[in-house]
């Protein structure tokens, strides 16, 4: 497999087991039983060193699920996944996990959250507070630094998250509805923020979202995924659209409308399975 | 709310004023001839004032405190260490902690009061029978709360410090550890006031120092004013033992939303 490729997920499978079931979380392998959920099956995915892939799909179809296959929480049942042309085994340590619930620990203050990563890895403590100051003001929360989590909004902390994992300038990016609880205002200005710090170092990025414009206005590709269980992935759509792109004026883009109308066509299907799914 | 610091302040001495009003009208003015609180079982606020200075003008005084402080500072500082380690290492191994359940359940449902003859027994009456006692009250406290701590860290907080690279022993230090004391943190007023019923209950059964002992013997030879004074000085004792743990809590627990928006 040719090295740049940074993420390949192929043809996997991810089953949740019942308690008491073989295995326990999704980490066995074999087939599904009675009382198991069947998340993903065969769902293959490809994100090249430095490109920006979105999956969009209906909640609870699974895009948690394989973000955390390609970060090495979960073990596939069946498939494989590598990086960087090598099978993971155990935790994905080339990649920053961006979670989609709070993951700061509530007890370090801004910067020694963001400092963390880098004192784990033996770097003096100093060095890796200077880094995080830096890190702190690249994500606009310069002063920041001494509050405590909760101290912080919804936003301040999602920022704080990314300077978490960028400090540690892995080569892949792995974000899960990063921009999820905040407002459309929000959202668009740490779109931007994102796409700023995505230009400086071209990453890998695998970005989840339910929110196709914002998947479009961000991304190289838009996957697909269709509504669960055994969910997959349906659809791969090349977004054609100039950059540098600023997150907002791009929704103007004739080019954006033909593409978001190209795929909520698809979308709206699953999105309509899932709901009738839900309400069933 | 809608009262300020002041009022509330006024309201508080207004409710010890009247009922030390009570108290002094009940002990002091026959009323239709009769005594409602007669002194022989009520004493009066000002005898018991008066042998407060009194007390305080001696020396005997800081002894029976320093005795009590030393058993209730020993048997926290004992109790919490073990209930940390222990509920630390039983939430760590599901096996240990499956195993013990039961026997963990057993000992803390035994009403500690029926240890304290054994513990003289063993200890002698000095002040480890005591410390014994508040251990066996602390330890339970902390233990639970702990293991709890270690339990309930977030999965996603957990899975984060995992994906930052953090080893098992990184992630004690750094995610188990804190969870884990702040939760004992929780328990700290709890767990310093059962240190502090351990060492009076021990020095009330059986000693020879101590504020227990004091109020004991004070009620040895019917001086109620005595077990009033004692009384009296116990609660201010723990009122300043409150107020140290609240002092500790608010430095160490910055972080916490709840504490650092209390106003009390
Ligand atoms: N630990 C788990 N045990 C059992 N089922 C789970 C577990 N985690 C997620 N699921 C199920 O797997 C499906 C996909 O979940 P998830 O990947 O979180 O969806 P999404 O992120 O797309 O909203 C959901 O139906 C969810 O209920
Ligand atoms: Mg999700």
């Amino acid at each position: 497999m040719p090295p740049d490729i940074a993420v390949s997920l192929e043809q996997i499978d991810i089953i949740y087991r019942a308690q008491g079931n073989a295995g326990g979380g999704a980490r066995d392998s074999g087939p599904a039983q009675a009382g198991d959920y069947h998340a993903v099956s065969q769902a293959t995915l490809v994100v090249h060193a430095g490109e920006f892939v979105s999956i969009v799909g209906p909640t609870g179809c699974g895009k948690s699920t394989l973000l955390n296959a390609a970060a090495g929480l979960l073990r596939p049942a069946n498939g494989s996944v590598s990086i960087f042309g090598v099978p993971l085994a155990g935790l994905n340590a080339q990649a920053g996990y961006l979670f989609q619930q709070d993951a700061l620990m509530p007890w370090k203050t801004a910067l020694d959250n963001v400092a963390i990563g880098l004192e784990v890895a033996g770097i003096d403590v100093a060095t890796a507070r200077d880094k995080a100051e830096h890190w702190l003001a690249q994500v606009g929360l310069q002063g920041f630094g001494a509050r405590y989590p909760h101290q912080l909004s919804g936003g301040q902390r999602k920022r704080v998250g990314l300077a978490q994992v960028l400090i540690r300038n892995p080569d892949i990016l792995l974000m899960d509805e990063p921009f999820g609880p905040l407002d459309a205002q929000t959202r668009q200005i740490m779109g931007n923020l994102l796409l700023g710090l995505w230009a400086q170092e071209r990453k890998a990025v695998l970005f989840v979202t339910h929110d196709l414009e914002e998947a479009i206005a961000l991304s190289d590709r838009v996957v697909i995924m269709s509504s669960g269980p055994k969910a997959t992935i349906i659809g791969d759509y090349p977004i054609g659209l100039a950059r540098p792109r600023d997150a907002m004026d791009v929704r103007l883009d004739p080019g954006f409308h033909a593409i978001h109308k190209a795929i909520w066509e698809q979308l709206r299907g699953e999105v309509m399975k899932a709901y009738q799914g839900v309400s069933a | 709310m809608t009262f300020s610091k002041r009022t509330l302040l006024a309201l508080q001495i207004l409710v010890a004023v009247v009922a030390l009003g009570i108290w002094h009208v009940g002990s002091s003015v026959p009323i239709f001839g009769v005594y409602f609180l007669p002194k022989f079982f009520f004493s009066t606020p000002w005898d018991v004032a008066a042998r407060i200075v009194k007390l305080f003008s001696g020396t005997l005084i800081w002894k029976h405190l320093g005795i009590t402080l030393t058993e209730t500072l020993l048997a926290f500082v004992i109790g919490a260490g073990g209930g940390v380690l222990i509920g630390f290492w039983f939430a760590r191994r599901p096996l240990i902690n499956a195993v013990f359940d039961p026997y963990v359940k057993m000992a803390n449902a035994l009403p500690r009061v029926v240890l304290a003859p054994i513990f003289m027994l063993w200890l002698g009456l000095g002040i480890w029978s005591k410390v014994a006692l508040g251990v066996t009250l602390v330890f339970f406290i902390v233990f639970f709360n702990v293991y709890q701590g270690v339990k309930e860290v977030s999965q996603t907080v957990l899975a984060n410090a995992r994906m930052l690279g953090m080893t098992e022993k990184q992630l004690f230090r750094h995610v188990y550890w804190p969870s884990a004391l702040s939760w004992m943190f929780s328990s700290l007023h709890t767990s310093v006031g059962f240190a502090l019923v351990g060492a009076v209950v021990g020095e009330y059964l059986g000693s020879a120092a101590g504020l227990g002992y004091m109020i004991h013997e004070a009620e040895g030879v019917f001086d109620t004013t005595g077990v009033f004074a004692g009384m009296v000085i116990l609660a201010a004792f723990v009122l300043v033992v409150d107020g140290v743990v609240t002092a500790i809590e608010r430095r160490l627990l910055v972080w916490r939303p709840d504490t650092a928006g209390r106003n009390g």
